[in-house]
C-alpha cells in the first residue's frame, strides 16, 4: 500500500496499530476461509456479529486516504486519480490470477471426484460445461467463486475512491452523509450488483462502501474529532456491553439449547444478521471492537516495535499481495484436507504453516522494496547472459 | 527455515501415517449394516426444541401422514433408490417406533429445486397428501444458484405458512456436508438463514449438516471416497432416517404436558 514517498514527506505518521490490526485480519481471513478448519473457532466471526472482513475494509479506506490523500494534495486530483485506478488495475489482475488457480482446483474435482451421496451438490460443477461463458463472466466480475468476493470489492471501492477522497478533502462531512446516504438508499431499494448465473454480489458495494468512507474519514482526521468521545468512560461502557451482549448471542449458535434464554423479542429484532448488506448490528460491533482496541492499544505503545507483533504488521504493510497468497493457500489447504488427511493435527499444521508462509512472504517484498528504492546504482560495466533479474 | 523443514518433514509423515485410514472407514461402515445403532453417535446432536402438536394429535389417532418436500440431496440414484433413501427410511423407523401406528411418508423431491420454487407447489402436494408434518429438505440449491439470502429467508416463511394453514407441523433439515465441494458453494449464510427461521417460527432443525460433519470427524463415513457405489450412500439414508424419526417422536412428546393450543 506504500507509496514511493514523493516530495519525502517521510511517514512519520504512519499508525503502527493499522498494520498489525490489518495483518491479523489477514490472517484470519485466511483461516475462515478454508472449508470446516478446526483452528477458525479462534477467529472473532465466531464470537461476535463482524468478522475480519469488517477489519480489512475499514483499514483499507484508512490507508487508501493516507496514502492517496497525500498524494492528492501534492500532484493534484488528476495524477492521484490515476495512482488510484492503477491500483485498481493492480488488484483486478490478482483476481483474474486467483480465478485461475481456481479453475484448476475445479477441474480436479470435476474429473476425480464421483459419489452417489452427493450428486447434487456435484451439480455446482455444471458451469465448466461452458467455460466460455463462465470465463467472460468472471473478467466481467460477475461469476465470483466462493471466498472470492472481497478482492471484486475491493476494485469498486477504488475505482469510485477518486471523486469520494476529492470530496472528503473539501467537506468530510458531506462525504460520510453522501456515503450513509447510499447505504441507506441501498435498504430502501435493495440496491446490488448482479451475479452470474444468478443472484448478486455476496459483498454489496453500496452496503460496504460506508465502512471504507469511514475509515477514510478518519484517517484524514475524523480520528481526531472522534477522539473525545472515544475515550469516554460511557462510550468504552456501551461498547464493551455491546461485545457482551453480540457474544451472548452468538454463543446461542454453537449450544442451540442457550436459545430459550434469548427472548423472542430480541431474536425477532436482531435476525437474520446481514452480511451481504452490512448489516448495522455488524457495524456497531465493529465499532464497538475498533473503540475497546483503541483504549487498550494507545498508538504509541512501545510493544507495537518488538518482534512478538512484527510478524502480523509486516503482513499488514503488503497487504494485497498477503492477502492474495491468503487465498490461494487457504484452496491449497482444502486441497491437503481432502487429498491427504483431515484431522485436527493437519489443520493445526496447515494453518500454522500458511501463517508462517505469508510471513516469509511478506518479508520477501519488504526486501524487494528495500532494493527497489536503492534504485539501479552502480551498474556492472555489461550484463552477464542469464542474468537478467535471476540473480538473488 | 529449519523449523519451517521440520513442519513439512511432520507433514509428510502425517500423511503417510493417514494412509490406512480408508480401510478403516469401510470397515466401520459394514460394520453398521449389522448394528444399525452405531449411527447414533450423532444422537445427541438432535434436538428436539420446539413441539410438534399436529403430530402429537396425529399420533394419538394413529395414523400419522408425513410429506418430505426437498430436493436432490433427499434422493438416492438407482432402481432401490426410493426404497433407499431416507423418506422411506423415516417410514420404516416411525412405524417400527410407533407401534399401533400407520405411519405413511410421502414425498414431493425433485433434484435442483430452490426454496421458492418449493413452495410454488407445495399446496398442490398438501392437499394430496394431507400430512400432519411437512419434513423440508432445503438450502443446497439456493446457496449453488447464490440466491438472495433474503428471498431465501422469505420462502422458508412462505413455506411454514402454508404447511400450518394446511394443518401441517414443519420440520427442517440442512444442506449435506459434503466436503468435497466445501469449497465451491457457499454453504454458511443459508445455513444460518434457515437456523434462524426455524428459531424464530420455532420450527425444530434436523442438523444434517453438524451430524454429517461429526460422522466425518470419528471417522463413521468416509465423505471422500470417490466411487459409483451406493454402500455408504444408503448407510447414511439409513441412519438420517432413523435420527429423524426420533427428533419427530421427541418433539411430538414435547407437547404433552400441556396439550392445549397449537397453531
Amino acid at each position: 500500500m506504500k507509496e514511493k514517498p514523493f516530495k519525502a514527506p517521510v511517514a512519520t505518521e504512519r499508525d503502527l496499530r493499522l498494520d498489525l490490526f490489518r495483518g491479523l485480519a489477514l490472517w484470519l481471513i485466511f483461516l475462515d476461509h478454508i472449508p470446516s478448519n478446526a483452528v477458525s473457532w479462534i477467529t472473532i466471526r465466531n464470537y461476535g456479529f463482524s468478522d475480519a472482513t469488517e477489519i480489512f475494509v475499514f483499514i483499507s479506506g484508512y490507508t487508501a486516504a493516507f496514502v492517496y490523500g497525500r498524494a492528492m494534495q501534492v500532484n493534484g486530483f488528476l495524477v492521484s486519480a490515476a495512482r488510484v485506478l492503477k491500483r485498481a488495475w493492480q488488484i483486478y489482475i490478482a483476481h483474474v490470477f486467483l480465478f485461475t488457480i481456481y479453475l484448476a482446483e475445479i477441474s480436479y474435482v470435476a474429473h476425480s471426484f464421483d459419489n452417489p451421496l452427493f450428486t447434487e451438490e456435484m451439480g455446482v460443477l455444471d458451469f465448466m460445461k461452458n467455460p466460455d461463458v463462465t470465463i467472460l463472466q468472471a473478467l466481467l466480475l460477475k461469476f465470483k467463486p466462493v471466498n472470492m468476493d472481497i478482492l471484486p470489492l475491493y476494485i469498486v471501492l477504488l475505482v469510485w475512491f477518486a471523486p469520494i477522497l476529492w470530496l472528503l478533502q473539501r467537506s468530510p462531512s458531506l462525504a460520510l452523509v453522501f456515503s450513509a446516504g447510499l447505504y441507506t438508499l441501498m435498504w430502501l431499494f435493495d440496491w446490488n450488483f448482479e451475479s452470474y448465473p444468478s443472484g448478486t454480489w455476496a459483498f454489496n458495494p453500496y452496503a460496504w462502501q460506508l465502512l471504507f468512507v469511514f475509515g477514510a474519514w478518519c484517517a484524514l482526521g475524523g480520528a481526531q474529532r472522534l477522539a473525545l468521545w472515544i475515550n469516554s468512560p460511557i462510550v468504552i461502557g456501551l461498547a464493551f456491553t455491546y461485545l457482551l451482549f453480540a457474544f451472548s448471542i452468538a454463543m446461542t449458535w454453537y449450544l442451540p439449547r442457550l436459545g430459550v434464554f434469548v427472548p423472542k423479542f430480541v431474536s425477532d429484532a436482531i435476525y437474520p444478521i446481514d452480511k451481504t448488506n452490512l448489516d448495522v448490528l455488524r457495524i456497531l460491533h465493529f465499532l464497538s471492537l475498533a473503540v475497546i482496541t483503541v483504549w487498550l492499544v494507545p498508538s504509541h505503545w512501545p510493544a507495537l516495535k518488538s518482534r512478538f507483533f512484527w510478524p502480523a504488521i509486516v503482513c499488514g504493510q503488503h497487504s494485497l499481495g498477503i492477502f492474495c497468497l491468503g487465498v490461494f493457500l487457504s484452496f491449497a489447504g482444502h486441497f491437503v484436507f481432502t487429498e491427504f488427511s483431515n484431522r485436527v493435527i493437519t489443520h493445526v499444521i496447515v494453518s500454522i504453516s500458511g501463517i508462517g508462509i505469508m510471513v516469509a512472504a511478506a518479508v520477501l517484498i519488504s526486501w524487494y522494496r528495500i532494493i527497489e528504492r536503492q534504485g539501479p546504482g552502480p551498474r556492472p560495466p555489461t550484463t552477464k547472459k542469464g542474468y537478467a533479474g535471476g540473480d538473488v | 527455515m529449519m523449523r519451517r523443514l521440520s513442519f513439512l518433514l511432520a507433514f509428510l509423515m502425517l500423511v503417510m501415517l493417514e494412509q490406512a485410514w480408508p480401510a478403516n472407514a469401510e470397515n466401520s461402515a459394514k460394520k453398521l449394516a449389522e448394528h444399525p445403532a452405531e449411527c447414533r453417535v450423532a444422537e445427541n446432536l438432535i434436538e428436539a426444541n420446539f413441539a410438534l402438536q399436529q403430530v402429537n394429535r396425529a399420533i394419538t389417532a394413529k395414523h400419522l401422514n408425513i410429506l418430505v418436500l426437498g430436493a436432490g440431496s433427499s434422493l438416492l440414484p438407482g432402481a432401490n433408490g426410493s426404497k433407499d433413501a431416507y423418506p422411506a427410511r423415516l417410514q420404516h423407523a416411525l412405524s417400527e417406533k410407533l407401534a399401533g401406528v400407520e405411519v405413511k411418508v410421502t414425498t414431493d423431491v425433485k433434484a435442483k429445486r430452490s426454496a421458492a420454487e418449493m413452495v410454488k407447489t407445495l399446496p398442490q402436494a398438501l392437499s394430496i397428501a394431507k400430512p400432519a408434518l411437512v419434513v423440508w429438505q432445503t438450502g443446497t440449491v439456493d446457496a449453488m444458484q447464490a440466491i438472495d439470502p433474503d428471498q431465501f429467508s422469505q420462502a422458508l416463511d412462505r413455506g411454514i405458512n402454508i404447511a400450518r394453514s394446511a394443518g401441517a407441523d414443519v420440520v427442517f433439515i440442512n444442506p449435506q456436508y459434503s466436503p468435497r465441494t466445501e469449497s465451491m458453494i457457499a454453504l454458511g449464510t443459508y445455513a444460518e438463514n434457515m437456523r434462524w427461521v426455524a428459531l424464530q417460527q420455532e420450527v425444530p432443525l434436523f442438523d444434517r449438516f453438524g451430524i454429517m460433519k461429526l460422522w466425518a470427524d470419528m471417522g463413521t463415513f468416509d465423505f471422500y471416497s470417490a466411487t459409483k457405489k451406493l454402500d455408504m450412500a444408503e448407510h447414511v439414508h439409513d441412519c438420517i432416517g432413523r435420527l429423524l424419526g426420533d427428533l419427530v417422536i421427541a418433539a411430538a412428546k414435547l407437547s404433552e404436558p400441556h396439550t392445549e393450543g397449537g397453531r
